[in-house]
């Protein structure tokens, strides 16, 4: 017990101080990195509540695929870093007033006099054989599988959206279509075939030129 | 309780809907700009489809299927049928508008249905799972079609606004229905409510829970003081887009509201009642004064809404069966309005004509009397001039707040509307009596005209014969 609360009280002090240095760090990559870090502390601190599957899917997905992603969006992103600091420390005190006042709130509300243990007693802990995997797997695709298909739903929403936003046809763009060029035949696409008189040349100089025009390609 | 094939029945329209939508989707591919039509046809057989299977599964049980995710009762079979009429109406109405600007693509068409997927969703969900992600659906297609012209910079504006205020919105919900399940331990509506029979405020958590899923109601709605986003959004996005973001979706929240207030938490009324009842004063007074200062018809008609949303929320808050008939009763007349009278303003929305003041609906009537005595219907409706149904509406839930002893409050809401009253009739005074900068009369649509008038029709009807609306309304909460 005692060990645990240390882990949980290591996790949830470096998620704060993460969380917070996503939010002044002035440069948008370590903001990035830090958000990172965060997702990691809580992952471990799911691990800690017994939810094994849902930690590691948080690391997989938000960390392994979501965060890279939007490390690269950074990175390629020119953004004006003075600009937005400035607008930052117009609205610091307002945002400071703000959040002191729901912190008081909060700890008002949600203090342990409230919410404490002699209030809401500790669940019993799950049996050393427990699968929170399995289970999850058994009730999505059982219990929960309406949810499940409406979720399914919801992302093909959000790929139409995506495209219908952001899809557009730019002229200045050059790029080769390559449908159009594997259907490109040799007749009257490619190769023009001309009939036409032969010349008297002049000098024999251009005499090898001026076969070569005339086309063997038939 | 595993699936059953059975199941599949019960959400028949849904199933007809979600294969609609994905067949525009597919059809649009190869569709060229003049065949774009054909979207519009298949997009409106598909709701006719809808609405008939509705109409034939309805009945006067209570099917409840999905191991407690779904439910179908009359209460959600009568919303169902009017959201789908009212996205009909919808795309009628913006066919013109929509082609005139270079928007009348398949992803519209698509968007749309797939937002009326989620409101039927919304509408028999019986657990918090589903409604939430019925609203997620219908709030991630209602994001890019406010932004849906995308050249338009108050469009992506009004879009960016509603996105971030929406995910906000979203948030104070999910937050409030993980405390209700972490006090009860379940998400289906019935589990939640056997908690709260028992258990009542002692639960602290339950309290907690309660206030964040009103919140969320609240921002949904557009109720004081979770409003911001309403007027902004009504101003930035096309007019159809608005047209369909004022009618059906109100009606999606309402039921979100009565599923999860009375459904789930109906004996914490006394509690959220008086919550309830700061956001309805809070909302008419706000809606009804800050109107009067608008020049602009969408931001008028956004505060004229955020002032409806304060009267259904009176309905609610008299806690009794008569007062949730007649909010639900009032719900559907308000959609019925707002529909009409952003259909007028889209329909007249053509040759280059984009209506935005007030002063472009100058000398209407020189230009198309029977559209600018629509409009005047749903003016005076809104109003609640007699004999238009908006009379009747707020009749009802006045008289529901007074028979449970709120007369003061019912005072104080006919003074609001007394005071509103007069941003409606001034456009009456614009339509008729103000001379127009450009009188050539107006070349309509004909199916357009049709469904204005039938939707006036209806205002007008209603509001002389209500009983049959108001049966089936009474009939929805006697269980």
């Amino acid at each position: 017990m005692g060990f645990e609360k240390f882990l949980f009280f290591l996790f949830a002090i470096i998620t704060l101080f993460s969380a917070g240095m996503v939010v002044t760090r002035r440069n948008p990559v370590h903001a990035a990195l830090y958000l990172v870090l965060t997702f990691v502390a809580t992952a471990a601190l799911w691990l800690l509540i017994e939810a094994e599957f849902l930690g590691i899917v948080l690391v997989l997905v938000y960390v392994g695929a979501v965060m890279v992603l939007f490390l690269f969006v950074v990175m390629m992103l020119d953004i004006d870093v003075a600009a937005m600091r400035a607008q930052f420390i117009r609205y610091l005190p307002l945002g400071l007033l703000i959040v002191g006042l729901m912190m008081f709130n909060m700890i008002l509300v949600l203090g342990p006099g409230h919410f404490g243990l002699e209030h809401f007693a500790k669940p019993a802990a799950a049996a050393l054989d427990y699968s929170n995997t399995e289970v999850l797997g058994r009730e999505l695709y059982t219990t929960y599988l309406y949810q499940f298909e409406i979720a399914a739903v919801i992302l093909l929403v959000a790929i139409v959206a995506a495209i219908r936003l952001t899809l557009r046809r730019r002229p200045e763009t050059k790029y080769l279509d390559p449908s159009a060029q594997v259907r490109v035949r040799k007749g009257p696409d490619r190769l023009r075939i001309v009939k036409m008189p032969t010349e008297p040349v002049p000098a024999p100089v251009s005499q090898a030129a001026a076969g070569g025009k005339n086309g063997d390609d038939q | 309780m595993p699936f059953e094939t059975a199941f599949l029945a019960t959400v028949l329209p849904e199933l007809i809907l979600l294969a609609t939508a994905c067949a525009v989707l597919v059809l649009d591919l190869y569709l060229n700009d003049e065949q774009r039509g054909w979207n519009h046809n298949l997009a409106i057989l598909g709701l006719a489809a809808t609405l008939g299977t509705v109409g034939l599964l309805s009945n006067n049980g209570v099917t409840i299927a999905f191991s407690g995710s779904f439910i179908r009762d009359p209460f959600g079979d009568l919303l169902k049928g009017i959201i789908l009429i009212l996205t009909i109406f919808t795309f009628v109405y913006s066919r013109d508008y929509m082609r005139e600007r270079g928007l009348w693509v398949g992803e519209y068409h698509v968007l749309v249905l797939f937002a009326t997927l989620g409101m039927l969703i919304m509408v028999s969900a019986h657990s918090f799972l589903t409604l939430y992600l019925g609203l997620e659906l219908l709030a991630l297609c209602l994001y890019p079609l406010v932004a849906f012209d995308r050249d338009s910079k108050p469009g992506a504006e009004a879009a960016m606004k509603y996105f971030v205020l929406g995910a906000l919105g979203s948030g104070m919900l999910l937050y409030g229905i993980s405390m209700l399940y972490g006090a009860t331990g379940s998400f289906g509506f019935a589990d939640v409510a056997e908690v709260v029979n028992a258990e009542g405020l002692e639960n602290k958590i339950l309290v907690f829970g309660l206030v964040f899923v009103l919140i969320g109601v609240a921002f949904k709605f557009g109720a004081v003081p979770f409003h911001m986003w309403l007027p902004d959004v009504y101003q930035g996005a096309p007019m159809p887009v608005v047209l369909f973001l004022a009618s059906a979706p109100k009606i999606a929240a309402f039921a979100m509201a009565t599923r999860i207030l009375i459904d789930s938490l109906g004996a914490l009324q006394a509690d959220w009642g008086e919550i309830l009842m700061i956001l309805a004063i809070l909302s008419i007074g706000l809606g009804n004064v800050v109107a009067i200062a608008q020049t602009n018809i969408k931001r008028m008609l956004a505060y004229s809404t955020i002032s409806h949303v304060g009267f259904i929320f009176l309905g609610l808050l008299a806690g009794t069966q008569e007062g949730y008939a007649a909010a639900m009763f009032y719900t559907v007349v308000y959609a019925l309005m707002a529909a009409g009278a952003f259909g007028v303003l889209a329909m007249i929305s053509i040759n280059g004509l984009e209506v935005e003041q007030l002063d472009d609906l100058k000398g209407l009537n020189d230009r198309d009397a029977w559209l600018a005595a629509m409009l005047a219907l749903m003016m005076f409706s809104m109003a609640g001039v007699p004999p238009a149904v908006g009379f009747f509406a707020k009749l009802l839930v006045l008289d529901a707040v007074v028979s449970v002893g709120l007369t003061w409050l019912a005072v104080v809401a006919v003074v609001f509307s007394i005071i509103g009253a007069f941003y409606y009739l001034r456009v009456i005074k614009l339509l008729y009596f103000d001379k127009a900068a450009d009188s050539t009369p107006l070349r309509l649509a004909g199916d357009a005209k049709i469904a204005i008038t039938v939707n006036g029709l209806a205002v007008l009807l209603l509001g002389i014969f209500p009983a049959s609306l108001l049966g089936i309304c009474n009939a929805a909460f006697s269980g």
